[in-house]
């Protein structure tokens, strides 16, 4: 009765491991040396990593052996009489990050719907290359366009939200244009080509079976999407979406240009802040003194978590769905 | 006596689905249009104030002092070529023979942390990157350098080097391999005579991409290749470049210098998009998006 089960389940991948046993078990000196030279290089990128955080552990050490925790709980930024504590910076890169998910999410996720689920199939990849195209441009661009065209034509905005709303302290102080809000609207159209590329790529590894399904059973195309395919692609969607914010929270020129540079925590959007990119960027080449130095390193390495964390989840959360790792191990 | 809510009756569901239905897709369809929108306006505006300050002048000329009209961005230009040469020579030979490595024999567990790895540290800010680099070349050599700027975007380049090598070398028919093994070659001389060579096309367009990504990076410079005013092509001193260029002009209070950095501008933005397109051209339809 027993049926001979089969050899490999996927001939490409079985065969590919035929391979590798060959070269290595194989007697031949090349073969190994190829594999252990490759691996080198590949495997110089988690050295590459593990250097990166020593080396900022290593430079920050000094601001962070006087400060403690506080150089993280403290928002006192004081460079001439020795204070430094980030926390300012820090509300700053989480406040104008969420922001800038808050407005490029909605139209972010609708556009890669469309993209994956209703657009007809010659308009599918122009619109999706265009988009993606935003992602190319240089964040240094960015700043340009914001401080000359974005800058100037929030400020009657601004001055119109307060007129209106001033009673809520999120829209007091003066409106200049440069601040939170604007450093928030250039980076949501910065992250806006991630989150629409990505979660385009996740709805589309929706398998086929699941939409034909719903379909069989009477659904409308909303109907479909919101039940079977969101349920499926779920978290590779959030996946995408914290990948985003691992972008805004790292991105610097863009936002050193419009926020405005100033080291307190604000109350208002309309008012200049800093964030921890724009703050190493905005003060480590004047930086005079050891402390001032390492207590910027320190900001970089705070950063340096953060992202590493935010990206981590967002990958592990993403190749949950697409499968990132495709060989069968 | 009839309240309103008792005179109420639903639609029918029908109409109630194929309503739902419609304004979801008039909905998407708003968001995708909403969505070029920035793009058309960034290009709009870099076009159209960086047009009239390109000239000849801009290409073969040095900055001009405070004051002096023309004056061009020629020392900006071939900084960034030779930095980009640098950055290349680090980081096209870690990231294509990394991604020989996971193509090849990546199918274990290290291979995932590789992988894992090189996602996480293109996710690592680009200023993160230049304080690392600032760190380890410019401290000890006491000075700013081109050759600590090219470190710094060189580790930059390699992981989308490495990824998208690999997804393209992974790509090359398996029969391919099994044909040149069973002629009697070894695997390092299969690699590199046929299965490079066949996926050659995929290759470029990682490093086409990458060269992109980093052309226009401002951050990771501003600490390590910091600038210049002048003629350098030594690689152990500070050289301008295009970005940090742009950025110093558009900071500062000068009409004539703002008119220069959206040339400088609209020059990056040229570059960039050539190469990005050219990378999507090259492997249309055999590639996830990589961004």
């Amino acid at each position: 009765m027993s049926a001979p089960a089969p050899a490999s389940a996927s001939p490409p991948d079985g065969r590919r491991a035929s391979l590798q046993r060959r070269s290595a078990f194989g007697a031949n000196l090349a073969d190994r040396a190829f594999r252990w030279g490759t691996l080198a290089f590949g495997a110089s990128v988690i050295a590459l990593i593990g250097f990166l955080a020593a080396q900022l552990v290593r430079a920050s050490h000094p601001a962070l052996k006087q400060f403690g925790w506080s150089f993280i709980t403290s928002a006192a930024w004081d460079p001439v009489h020795g204070a430094f504590g980030v926390l300012f910076a820090i509300y700053g890169t989480v406040v104008t990050s969420l922001l800038a998910l808050a407005f490029a999410v909605p139209v972010g996720l609708g556009a890669a719907l469309f993209l994956a689920e209703l657009s007809p199939r010659w308009l599918r990849q122009p619109v999706s290359f265009l988009i993606e195209l935003l992602a190319a441009v240089p964040s240094i661009v960015y700043g340009l366009w914001g401080i000359f065209v974005l800058v100037p034509a929030i400020r009657p905005v601004e001055a119109w939200l307060q007129a209106r709303f001033g009673f809520i302290p999120l829209f007091q102080g003066a409106p200049y244009g440069i601040g939170m809000l604007a450093a928030a609207l250039v980076l949501s159209v910065m992250v806006l080509p991630y989150i629409t590329a990505m979660s385009r790529e996740v709805l589309q590894a929706v398998p086929a079976a699941q939409r034909e399904a719903a379909y069989a059973l009477g659904a409308t195309r909303w109907e479909t999407i919101r039940g079977p395919v969101l349920r499926s692609a779920r978290s590779g969607i959030v996946g995408a979406v914290i990948l985003a914010l691992g972008r805004a929270v790292g991105e610097t020129m863009a936002v050193t240009m419009v926020i405005g540079n100033r080291a307190e925590i604000p109350t208002s959007l309309f008012s200049p802040a800093y964030t921890l990119a724009s703050l190493i960027a905005n003060e480590f080449a004047e930086a005079t003194g050891e402390l001032h130095i390492s207590a910027l390193v320190g900001a970089a390495l705070v950063l340096l978590v953060l992202t590493i964390a935010i990206n981590a989840i967002a990958r592990l959360l993403i190749w949950r769905v697409t499968g990132g790792v495709r060989v069968a191990a | 006596m009839t309240s309103p809510l008792a005179r109420y009756r639903p639609l029918p569901r029908r109409t109630r689905r194929l309503l739902a239905n419609g304004l979801m897709w008039a909905g998407t369809t708003l968001c995708a249009a909403a969505a070029l929108v920035p793009l058309g306006f960034l290009l709009y505006y870099v076009a159209a104030q960086g047009l009239p300050a390109i000239n000849l002048a801009f290409f073969t000329h040095l900055p001009a002092p405070v004051g002096e009209p023309g004056g061009g961005m020629a020392n900006a230009i071939v900084g960034t070529l030779i930095l980009i040469g640098l950055a290349s020579l680090l980081g096209l030979p870690v990231g294509i023979l990394g991604g020989i490595y996971l193509a090849e024999f990546g199918g274990n567990r290290l291979g995932g942390a590789i992988r894992f790895s090189a996602d996480v540290l293109s996710g690592v800010p680009s200023i993160v990157i230049g304080i690392f680099v600032y760190a380890l070349v410019v401290v000890p050599m006491h000075r700013f350098s081109a050759l600590a700027g090219g470190v710094a975007l060189g580790i930059m380049m390699i992981p989308t080097v490495m990824r998208t090598s690999e997804e393209l070398i992974r790509l090359v028919p398996t029969s391919l391999r099994e044909a040149a093994l069973a002629l009697g070659a070894t695997h390092p001389r299969t690699v590199f005579k046929v299965v490079l060579l066949a996926a050659r096309a995929g290759v470029i367009t990682g490093v086409l991409l990458a060269i992109a990504r980093i052309a226009g990076e401002t951050a990771p410079l501003l600490f390590t290749a910091f600038g210049s005013g002048l003629w350098s092509t030594q690689l152990d001193q500070p050289i301008a470049s295009l970005p940090v260029q742009v950025f110093t002009y558009a900071i500062s209070p000068y009409q004539d210098w703002q008119a220069q950095a959206w040339a400088g501008a609209l020059v990056l933005v040229t570059i960039v998009l050539i190469l990005s397109a050219a990378a999507r051209y090259a492997t249309r339809g055999r590639m996830r998006t990589v961004i």
